[in-house]
Order: C-alpha cells, then structure tokens, then sequence
C-alpha cells in the first residue's frame, strides 16, 4: 500500500498527500515548556471552547495535576514534575532533620496534547472515515461520522485519542478545526499567558523553536532539547512539538514514537501473499473436487 | 439532492474520483465538517470588557448570539494582557452562564430552617425599612464630649473588590449620607 | 507573580528574555518560583529582617546611589536630638506609652520642625487605633515648622542616612539567616544582584502581594521595600519601582473610591469627632500649615466632592454641608464591626460579592457575628457560605449554631455579572477601564449600581416631609442619576461623570483635578479621578490597540492621576532635568521648549524648570522646588524616615509574628507594640514564643491562593472547569515533616490552633523544606484558603478558620500569612468533639482571654540584645 510513495513513513506535506489542491500551509503548535508555568489556561480555554466534559473532581496527587493524562475529557493536558536530586546537607539541631531545598530541585510544567502526526496511525486505521486528514494538515476525528468502533485508540502511539464513556464516540484536540476555518487561532494558544503554547505554520514553528533552543544553550541551560519537531522520525514529525529541558519520558512521552501502521504495507503484502496462497488453495481444492 | 450530488458526496465516490485516494483526507470530509465555522462569526454582539478576577486587567471579548454568552476569550488588542486569559479568565464563561447562578431573591425569615421565595420589589421595600429602622436604632448624635457624631452605629457593609468604581461611588454617597460608617471592603484585607 | 497573576507573568517572562534576573522570595516554591531565575527561601514572617539585611547591606557596602539619594530623599535631614532607636531600647523607639501601646513621634521629628498637630486631644484619649495616617487620608503627614536642618555630607549622626545606618547594623546576613532561615550564600546573591542592577543605566522592580500585606507588621514590610528602592534610585524610573500586585479587578479602584470606613473619595479622611468641628480645621489637618505640595489643594477636592453630594444645598456659608459628613472615633474597620456584631452592637450587615465566612481571618467569628444581627443582606452571584451559614455553617455541626434559635433575617439578592453591567474596573495599575455591557441580567439579577440607586430613592421616597435634622442629608442628596431599560438601570456614564466634576459655572466637565476651586463653583466625587472625562470623552473606555502605540501604551484606558503610567516620573531625570542615562531615559526638561517632555505624562507641573526654588509662602505644588520629584510629601522628598504619618515607628524593625514558634533573635521585643489586639473569649490568642505553652504550637503555617482558584472561591468552586483543576484542600509538608508526624502522601491530616482544627489531604513536596533558624530546625506548612462546606462543586474546610484576629496598627489588616499551629496525622473531630479538642489544646497551652494580648515586653527572656 504504497500508491504514489511513502504515505505512510517520512517526510511529506500531509494535506497535499491527502488530496487537497493547493493546501494552505501546514500549521501546529510549538509548545516551550521552559516558559511554562502550569496555570492550565490552555486546558481551560479548551474546554470552554470546545465544550469539553468535566473529567471529575480526584485529587490525584500528581503534584498540581488532578487531570491526569489526555483522554477523550482532556484535549490538552499540563503535567507538573517535581525533580530534585537532593544533595548532602549539614547535619542540623532539633528533629535532626536535614534544612533547606535540594540544591537542583526543578517543578517542570509541560502542556500536551494530540500531536497531529504527520503519519497518524489512528486516521490510517480508521474503518468509518470519521478521522481525516484537514487540508490545514491537522488530525480531526467527525464526531457525525464516529461510530465508536474504537480501533483508532490502540493505534495511536502517544496514548492520546481515547473513547468517552458517555457516548462511546472517540474524542481528541480538533486544533480547533473550526477557528483555523476561519482564520482564527486555536483557544489554547491564545490563551496560553507566556506564549508557552504559539501556534503557526509548523515550517515557521521550527525554525523558531531551533532559535530558542539556541538561545537557552547560550543561557546555559543545556537540557534544552526538541521534541517531535523531526519530519525523520516514526510519526513523519509531529504537528504539535514540543521544547523539552529533560528526557520525554520524564515528562510521559514515548522515547521514540513509530507510527502503529508502518508496518502495514509489509503486513498487507504478507497478507495478500497468504491470500493468493490460501486462493489458489481453494481454486486447487475446489479443482481437486471436480476431480 | 439529486442523484448525481448525493452519489458525489458519497465518500467513496469522491475517494476514487478525486486526489485523496486513500480516503484520508478531502474524500472523508463530512457535510458537518465541510460546513464547520467558529462560532464567534455568528455573534450578533461583540462587547469589550475586563476579566473579573484578578488586578492584572485582561481585556476580554464577550460574544453574544440571542441574548447567550457564546464565547469569552481575550482582547488581543489591549497592551496589558495581548490576547491572552489565565485559566480564571478563560473559565469567564463558564462563570456567567453558570446554571448555578442565584437568578431569584431567597428570604430566610428569622429562626426559619429553609429558604423562601420573596419578589425582588418586596425585597427593596422590606431592605429600605429595616435600614431605616435601624438607623434610628443605633443614631448617635454626640460623643461624650459632646462633639457632633452624626451617625449610626448599627449599620455595616462589607464590599467585594469586583465591583465597579461607579457602584462604589453609590455606596459610599448613600452610606454616608445615612450616616453609616462601618462600610468596608476587601481592600482592608 | 505566576501563581496569582498569570497573564502579567508574560512580561516577566519577556524580560527574562532579554537578559533580566528574577528573584522569588517566598516562603513556598510556587509556579513562580519554578521560572525563576533563584528561588530564596524564607521563613514567613520574616521579611523585614531579610529586606534590613538588604538595607543594611547597601549602607555598609556604600552601594547607594548616591546622588539621587542626596537629591530625592530625606537622607541629609537631622532628625531630633531625644530620639531613640530600637538600637537603644531593645526594640522600641521612643516615645511608647507603655501602658496604651501608642508612641507619641514627638521626638521623631526633624530637627527644629514641630509634630504634627493632627493628633489632637481626641486622638490622644481614644484607643490607639485610630491612627495618625487616617487623619491624613493616606499620604503620610504634613511638616510643620522652618526648614529642616540637613548635612549633605551625611556624616551628622543624627542624619537620617546615619540613623538608619546604626537602625539596620545588625541585620547582618548572618542574622538573616538565624531569623528567616536564609542561607547567606543566597541573600548575599540577592543582595549583589539588586544593587548592581540599580544606578544610573539600571533599574531593579520589586513587586509584591498580600503575603507583605496580611501581617501584624504589613505596613512597614512596604517600608522597608521602599527604603530599599529609593536607597538604589529606583523609585519614579521606567523599570523601577514598587509593584503592588492586587488581587481583586478593581480593589484599586474600592481604595480610590473607598467602601472603607476612614476614608472619603481620593484619600480625602473622614472628619473626626472633636478633632474636625468645621471644614477650616478639617482642611487644616489635611493640608498642613504650609499647604505644601498636592495635599495643598485639599480644600478644592473638598469644596468639589461636596458639592458633587449635596448640589445646591452645599453652599459657601454652610460648610458645603461638612456637617452631614458622620464622624469617626476610632476604629470602625470590619474586624472592629465584627466583634461588635458578636457583642450584639450591630443590627444590620450589607455583603456585596463578599464571602467573609470564609475570606476573611477567623471564620468562626464571622459566622458568629453574622448570627447575632437582626438581618443580613446578601448581594453575590452564587448562594455562597456567608448566606446560608444558618443551614450549613460549621457551627451547625457542631451546635454553636442553632437554627430554630438563630434571629437573622436573611435576604440573598442575585447580583449582575461583570457582562451584565457597564462601568469601570480600576486596577493594579491604576488603570481605568471601562466595560461595555455585553447584555441584560436575568430575572431578579441586578447590578450593585441598580441595588444601591433603588435602595436610596425608596428610602428618600419613605423619608420625604420629614422634619428631622438628621434626615437632611439624605434627601439633599443629589440622586437624579438617568434610568433606563425595563429594570430601570441607573446609567453608569453619568455616575463616572459626576465622579470625574463639572465646572458648575459653564457646565461642561472639567480636565483636570488641578481646575477644581474651593468656592464651591465646581463640582468632582473624586478628585483624583477628575480628566478620566477630559475633553468629553470618556478616556478609560480608550481602547487603541497596544500594536499601534509606543510600550508605554498610553492611550489605553486611563490611569489616575492625569493619566500617569509611572508615578514621580519626575525622579527619571536628574536635578538638573537630564536623563540619568540614555538608557533609561522616560521624562526629562526640555530647556528650548520651556517643559517637561518624554514617553509619559510629566508627575510635575509641565512648565517647572529645574532650578525653581519656592518663594517664601508658597502653597502647594508652587511650594515644591524643581529638583523634588515626590510631589505629593511636604518637603517634596522620598522619605527613608517617617517623622510621623506611622503608629509603629519611624523605621521598619524585625518583629515576629503574633504567633510564633521562634524567639525574636535581634530584640528582647518580640512583637510589634503597638499591634492591635481583640481580647476576648472568641478570639483567643497563642502564647508568645518566649512564654510558656509555645511549644503546643510547635509548626509555622501560611495560607495562600492557588492559580485555579480565586479568593474564598465564590467565583471558581462553582465553576466546573476550575473546580477539577483543583478538587479539593489540601496542605503541603516537606519529606522530613512528613516523617516527624506520620504523614502519609494523599492521606488525612489536621492542622490546630487555638481557634479550631482544620483537616485536608496531605501533599508531601519536596518544594517544602525545613528551615534552619538560629540553632533549630524550623518546619513550615502551605494551606491555600479556598473551601469551605457549603455551595460549591468541591468544598472542605476553611483554612481561615485557623487565623486569630490581631491587626496591623497603621491599616487594621490582620495577620493571615503567618501563624503557628500543631500539626496531626489522621481526620479531625466533628461535631461538639471538635470543640473540645481545640479546647483541650487551649488548655494545654494555658491559653486564657489575656494570653498573647500584651505585646509590650520589657523583659528579654531569650533574646540577644
């Protein structure tokens, strides 16, 4: 299944390769998580723009995060790490317990969401046609078309698009499909206080991104690193990318994504092989009957 | 819709007669989605406000579309907050459409357990006597000395810091010329 | 900065951009702190020891900047010769009456300059709550007397430089880090830092928030900022400054126009029993025999409010009506009115948007309070606890609280949304904006402008014909304010018009405060309001995007005064009128053009050179010489002394907190003086730390606000997409405290104090961390004081519940950042059981009604002189 290239592995303009003539650009989010401050505007402006359900009132304990991952209530997600290395302190009076904050302790924020991979294996899997690719390039499931068949949430590598309870429909970030359609940005990240989330042409969006992680490397802040942002890697580069200042699975991220339906060509050659095989089995048994 | 129309917007027909081949991209697009706009381009008003939470003063645009809030979200024209809305202030909408809000006057009668049901006119004419009343009740004209007082001492506010200058201004105007003076507001705490 | 003010973070984070350092002191690692460039711990309460270690750190290094420091501030004056430091009375200035608690400043003037004689005999005889500053609305004091006598060398001893130089010498960092906990090697940093980024070519801001606020020492917190930022030269420059972060939309703007007892519109005083018998000697007091500076004008702003208050029956020949102005006596703030109402004196309460059952200090009280009234009013959005504390307050759990016996009478009126009504927001800034309304309320839902305009002329309605004297001032009162629509809303315009003053010869609205008159032929409710409808139009509803306008951005909104974006901008320049560097060049004199120019609204007459010297008798800004940027002091100075203006002391000094687990390590005082205390059964307080039954209450705690989350939460726990961010209360404690008690992450714990326990689940963070203070190890605990059990999708218990009342002496703000308490594992009791288990605690700690209630101390038990 590889008609008219690689649609399914590598670099390409998504929305051109799914039959839009003459595409606007591609767009998506730089999400700069060394400026986040994890006030979960983006998780609110989202929800109210988009009328996303609650997702319940559990004091998780997860630092300052009670919403837990993404998932079909959750479009946008803002994780809160609590890190430290706690250093020899002197011993102290009283309780004996040592005093003052581990010398390295660092709360990271990091807001995330769908990453409108370039090759979404949630789309690709889709039985119904309810995900589709928009001509801005963007992963958007048609809630009128969803039939809840669920095959796209086990597809998808990042954990990201997941069934509701309520109405068995599958649910994820739309990138605010409706605003891009009208030349608006999405709720989040333009709510977003620092410009920790900015929304843009993803070519723009790199480029950028590449500039701030230079920036912070002259700042000293050496664990400055992208992420998603490689059109090479397994998801073809991710629409939504991110500036990370520590290893993606501290923060929850799969190391190394590789879009579920790669191997689906090969699968489907195997498959067509092992039909062709198990026909011409058939043809030779019906044959042998007429014998 | 005529046959030729509804067999073009059938899905398959479009996947094989257009570009999108596999069936992933314009061939699947919904009518619904085909149509999709935000709603803020339906609004019949677009008002410019503030955020009523903090100090910061976020410009906020408040979109109305038969008499409903459809959509709050930021000014990005004011030079204080660009656009942008804390978790507070993109919540704004959820707080006025709340359908928690007090819509109607509740009256709890001395020693009652419940609420009751009181209309807002009566409300106002039972307020304005009983701040009568005890205006009379806790008068003081002169202190020990003798020294003018000219106030009542039974007669006390306590003001949120949401409200508008103008309605402070009323406030004040009326209290003291009451004479009440315990009128206070979160600004002392 | 981060936590509460999120969206005015961005320009933090754009200035970190450019290079800028950030600073976080607090006692929590909050979302602020994890941005910020160092986070420095402290322990709380102990902030003026930290800012004196700055001060002090400037002084002895001799990093001031000089020059503006001999220009702009008090530094060269000579102060009294019989004044005495807390460096010769163990933490007491001179002048304490020990028994009343009050200080007489007469020796903490200048040399050769009377006290100010606004403490008349009244003031004198009352309790010293009334304090000097609100006789003055709240710009300090006038200066009585000759001119000061100075030495610009600053080497006299008794110089204010010298003085506060000796004032802050044992603020050394290693004291700062025996009382806050800080170590040296931070402060030190902080120190290196802030100094160097201040001077000609930098400036270094310092913002601050309730957490300087909410202390029985708040005032002099700011004070001791101050002193800091004028010693750097970075007050009145682009980049400088003090930033007040306000917590509220327009809490600036309930200050301006003030719902607070001592104060009329504009900082203007209410006029005192005994003390203000007509209007010549209330203006008197408010400006000063020599009517210097701003202040001298007080008495256009006075003619001008009236007149706007009682139109045409305020006249020349009747005072202007001064005498329907009700008097004050003494304190008559909310916590005042609240123990009153506990003692059955009040009869009548009015919340607007307010929920003190659960926002302010001592819940309990509140609630009580409330229960002892004949009615209550209450104006909000949601039935919030402070309406419905008869059905579902605490004290019904545990039967302190009956219904069937419960008297008040309670009316919850709905209150219009801040779409549903037009008018203007005041705030951090001092901005004005105005809002559009966006549409109508529903149903019974009205503004407070409706509530209050209805209320007045049904009660002028019920009161006309009558005889009664008394009775006059509310029907002279102008109240024809225009109606419109079917709920006949009173129109906000014509209110911010009244506000803004007429010229009541020609009609039209005047420009500026500067052409109001004392002869009662103009009109203004407030005076520094006056130009937000210069020219007509209404200039806080401006709205020229920021992308078309210089940073400044000054044609968005209005900002009060003149539409000023930095006050005493005038300090930007040297005395001669010049930048202090291109750099940081914003208003200068332009020599050709004869005025002061630059990016904003000069804080100075616009035609004052430079060189202006006042002749003799001139009154107000005449009175001020060209080189004195701070406009609105008598002598034009920035003021590192206060002569007198503070019931607390000329300088900031280290007290600890009311109640505190650790010893006062500079002075044998222990708390501030002249702090205001409550005694009184319901309100017991904690043994000091130097008496017995500290250690009951062994841990410090802080309350504090959390992003999702606004104030007592009548605005966010009913909000669905705010109340899941943060479900429900908790505490956070550091790993070692946790392991001391017994605390497991996301279990039950209870704090204690004297006033009640409080439980909530259990955060244990790392970004907690003991303290060392002196030679022990201090734990501190976080509560934010969101909940409550009533309305709300997620309720718990009310941290303020915990908080005593005992008060700042200047501004009667109560201590709730700082506290002592014991901490447990497990649920706390319910019901009548919970009352006698605090009770128990207050047994063990031998707590009685006087307990805690005497801060002056003469003896040094445990102390370091």
């Amino acid at each position: 299944m590889t008609l008219g290239g690689n649609r399914l592995f590598g670099p390409l303009d998504p929305a051109a390769d799914a039959g839009y003539e003459a595409p606007p650009p591609r767009v998506g989010f730089f999400t700069d998580t060394s400026i986040c401050i994890g006030c979960k505007a983006c998780e609110v402006a989202c929800k109210e723009w988009n009328g996303v359900p609650g997702d319940g009132l559990d004091l998780l304990g997860m630092s300052y995060d009670n919403t837990g991952a993404l998932g079909a209530d959750t479009w946008r997600h803002v994780a809160f790490i609590e890190q430290s290395r706690p250093v020899e302190q002197p011993a102290t009076g009283g309780a004996g317990a040592p005093a003052g904050l581990p010398a390295d302790l660092r709360w990271l924020m990091m807001s995330d969401i769908c990453k409108h991979c370039t090759h979404a294996a949630c789309l690709d899997v889709c039985p119904t046609g309810s995900l589709f690719r928009t001509e801005f390039g963007t992963v958007v499931v048609q809630e009128d078309i969803c039939n809840g068949c669920g095959y796209c949430i086990p597809a998808c590598p990042y954990g990201v698009i997941d069934q509701r309870k309520a109405d068995g429909r599958a649910w994820k970030c739309t990138m605010c499909y409706d605003r891009l359609k009208v030349g608006l940005e999405p709720a989040c990240s333009k709510a977003c206080p620092t410009d920790s989330i900015q929304f843009g042409t993803l070519d723009e969006l790199r480029e950028r991104a590449g500039r701030r992680v230079e920036q912070l490397e002259r700042a000293g802040v050496t664990s400055a690193r992208l992420y998603g942002d490689d059109p090479n890697d397994g998801v073809g580069g991710d629409g939504a990318f991110f500036l990370l200042l520590d290893e993606p699975e501290v923060y929850g991220l799969p190391p190394d994504p590789v879009v579920t339906t790669r191997d689906l060509p090969a699968m489907w050659r195997r498959a067509a092989g092992a039909a062709v095989t198990l026909t011409v089995a058939a043809v030779a048994a019906f044959a042998g009957s007429r014998r | 819709m005529d046959l030729r129309s509804w067999i073009e917007r059938w899905p398959v027909a479009r996947q094989v007669t257009g570009h999108d081949r596999l069936g992933r991209g314009a061939a699947a697009m919904s009518a619904r989605s085909a149509q999709l706009r935000a709603r803020t381009e339906d609004a019949d008003t677009v008002s410019r406000s503030v955020c009523p939470y903090c100090a910061v003063g976020c410009g906020q645009k408040v979109y109305v579309h038969h008499d409903r809030v459809t959509q709050i979200e930021g000014d990005p024209d004011s030079p204080i907050s660009r656009g942008r809305l804390c978790p507070k202030g993109a919540a704004s909408k959820d707080l006025v459409t709340s359908p928690l809000r007090q819509t109607k006057v509740r009256y709890r009668p001395p020693f009652a357990t419940e609420w009751q049901d009181l209309e807002l006119d009566t409300a106002m004419d039972m307020i304005a006597d009983r701040v009568i009343a005890a205006r009379r009740e806790g008068w003081q004209d002169v202190d020990e000395h003798g020294d003018r007082l000219a106030r009542t001492m039974a007669i006390a506010s306590l003001g949120g810091a949401t409200l508008d200058n103008e309605e402070n201004y009323l406030i004040k105007k009326l209290f003291t010329a009451l004479g009440a003076i315990q009128i206070e507001n979160q600004a002392r705490i | 900065m981060a936590e509460c003010h999120p969206v005015g973070f961005q320009w933090v984070v754009e200035a970190q951009a450019r290079g800028a350092k950030v600073f976080h002191v607090d006692p929590r690692f909050t979302r602020t702190s994890a941005l910020a460039d160092t986070h420095v711990p402290l322990r709380a309460g102990t902030d003026i020891a930290f800012l004196g270690g700055v001060v002090n750190h400037i002084l002895q290094n001799e990093l001031d900047f000089r020059e503006y420091v001999l220009a702009y501030t008090n530094a060269s004056t000579i102060v009294d010769e019989h004044f005495e430091d807390t460096e010769d009375l163990d933490g007491l200035f001179s002048g304490l009456d020990h028994e009343r608690r009050v200080y007489d400043p007469t020796t903490w003037q200048y040399e050769g300059m009377q006290a100010t004689p606004a403490a008349g005999r009244r003031t004198q005889g009352e309790a010293h709550h009334q304090a000097a500053s609100h006789e003055h609305g709240s710009h300090g004091s006038t200066l009585e007397g000759g001119e000061p006598r100075r030495d610009p060398t600053l080497q006299d001893p008794r110089c204010v430089y010298q003085i506060l130089k000796r004032h802050f010498s044992r603020y050394t960092p290693e004291m700062v880090e025996q009382v806050c906990g800080t170590p040296q090697e931070v402060f030190l940093e902080l120190c290196e830092q802030w100094a160097g980024n201040s001077g000609r070519e930098r400036t270094t801001a310092l913002v601050y928030s309730v957490g300087w606020t909410q202390h029985t020492v708040g005032v002099q917190y700011i004070r001791t900022g101050s002193i800091i930022q004028l010693l750097l030269g970075n007050m009145g420059r682009p980049g400088g400054g003090i930033l007040a972060l306000r917590g509220h939309a327009s809490i600036q703007g309930s200050t301006d126009i003030p719902t607070l007892y001592n104060l009329l519109p504009g900082y203007l005083p209410m006029p005192h029993a005994g003390n203000h018998p007509d209007l010549s000697t209330y203006l008197d007091t408010v400006m000063g025999q020599r009517k210097a500076g701003y202040w001298g004008r007080a008495d256009t702003y006075m003619a001008s409010l009236l007149k706007a208050w009682w139109g045409d029956a305020a006249q020349a020949d009747n005072d202007f009506c001064f005498d329907y102005l009700p008097r004050v006596n003494g304190d008559h703030g909310t916590y005042q009115t609240v123990m009153d109402m506990i003692e059955g004196k009040v009869k009548g309460y009015f919340l607007l948007g307010q929920n003190p059952a659960v926002g302010s200090a001592h819940g309990k009280a509140q609630r009580l309070g409330m229960a002892n009234l004949d009615w209550l009013v209450v104006r909000d959005l949601f039935a919030i606890e402070s309406a419905t504390w008869w059905k579902d307050g605490p004290e019904i759990v545990t039967g302190e609280i009956v219904p069937e016996e419960c008297r008040t009478e309670v009316f919850l009126l709905p209150a219009a949304a801040h779409v549903e009504k037009e008018g203007t927001f005041t705030q951090t800034q001092r901005l004005l904006q105005w809002r559009e309304r966006a549409l109508a309320p529903k149903d019974d839902c009205r503004s407070e402008l409706w509530f209050f305009f209805h209320l007045g002329r049904i009660i002028r309605d019920k009161l006309s014909g009558s005889t009664d004297e008394r009775d006059r001032p509310v029907l002279d009162l102008t109240w024809g304010y225009p109606t419109a629509g079917e709920h006949d809303e009173p129109s906000a315009d014509a209110v911010l018009r009244e506000i803004n003053g007429y010229d009541l010869t020609t009609g039209s609205l005047l420009d500026s405060f500067t052409g109001m008159r004392g002869d009662g032929t103009t009109s203004g409710g407030c005076w520094i309001y006056t130009g937000v409808y210069a020219g007509g139009v209404n200039q806080a509803a401006r709205r020229t995007p920021g992308s078309e306008q210089g940073h400044v951005a000054g044609e968005w909104g209005w900002a009060w005064p003149a539409n000023r974006r930095i006050l005493y901008n005038r300090a930007s320049a040297d005395p001669e009128g010049r930048p202090w560097s291109e750099r940081k060049a914003y208003v200068w004199w332009d020599a050709e053009g004869g005025e002061w120019t630059g990016e904003d609204v000069p804080d100075f007459e616009r035609d004052k050179p430079p060189d202006y010297r006042p002749p003799a008798g001139a009154v107000a800004e005449a009175a001020i010489a060209g080189d004195d940027p701070f406009v609105m002091q008598a002598d034009g100075k920035g003021w590192l002394f206060v002569p007198s203006g503070l019931l607390d002391g000329p300088l900031p000094t280290h007290y600890e907190p009311a109640e505190s687990p650790v010893a006062n390590a500079l002075y044998g005082q222990q708390t501030n003086p002249t702090r205001q205390v409550f005694p009184h059964p319901v309100n017991p307080s904690q043994p000091e730390s130097t008496q017995p039954g500290n250690d009951v209450f062994p841990f410090v705690f802080t309350t504090s606000r959390l992003t999702e989350h606004h104030t007592a939460g009548g605005m966010s726990r009913y909000v669905p997409y705010l109340a899941e961010l943060q479900p429900e209360l908790f505490i956070e404690v550091s790993p070692q405290l946790a392991a001391e008690r017994g605390l497991a992450h996301l279990d039950w714990a209870h704090l204690v104090t004297a006033r009640s326990a409080v439980e909530a689940r259990v955060l244990v963070t790392e970004r907690l961390a003991p303290l060392r203070v002196g030679d022990r190890v201090v734990h501190q605990v976080c509560i934010p004081f969101h909940w409550a059990h009533g309305g709300g999708l997620t309720t718990g218990d009310s941290a303020n519940d915990l908080v005593g009342i005992t008060l700042d002496p200047n501004v009667h703000i109560q201590e709730t950042k700082v506290g002592a308490c014991d901490l447990r594992p497990g649920r706390r009791p319910t019901g009548e059981a919970l009352l006698r288990y605090v009770d128990g605690y207050r047994r063990r700690a031998g707590i009685t009604i006087e307990t805690g209630n005497h801060p002056v101390r003469t003896d040094r038990p445990g102390a370091t002189p």
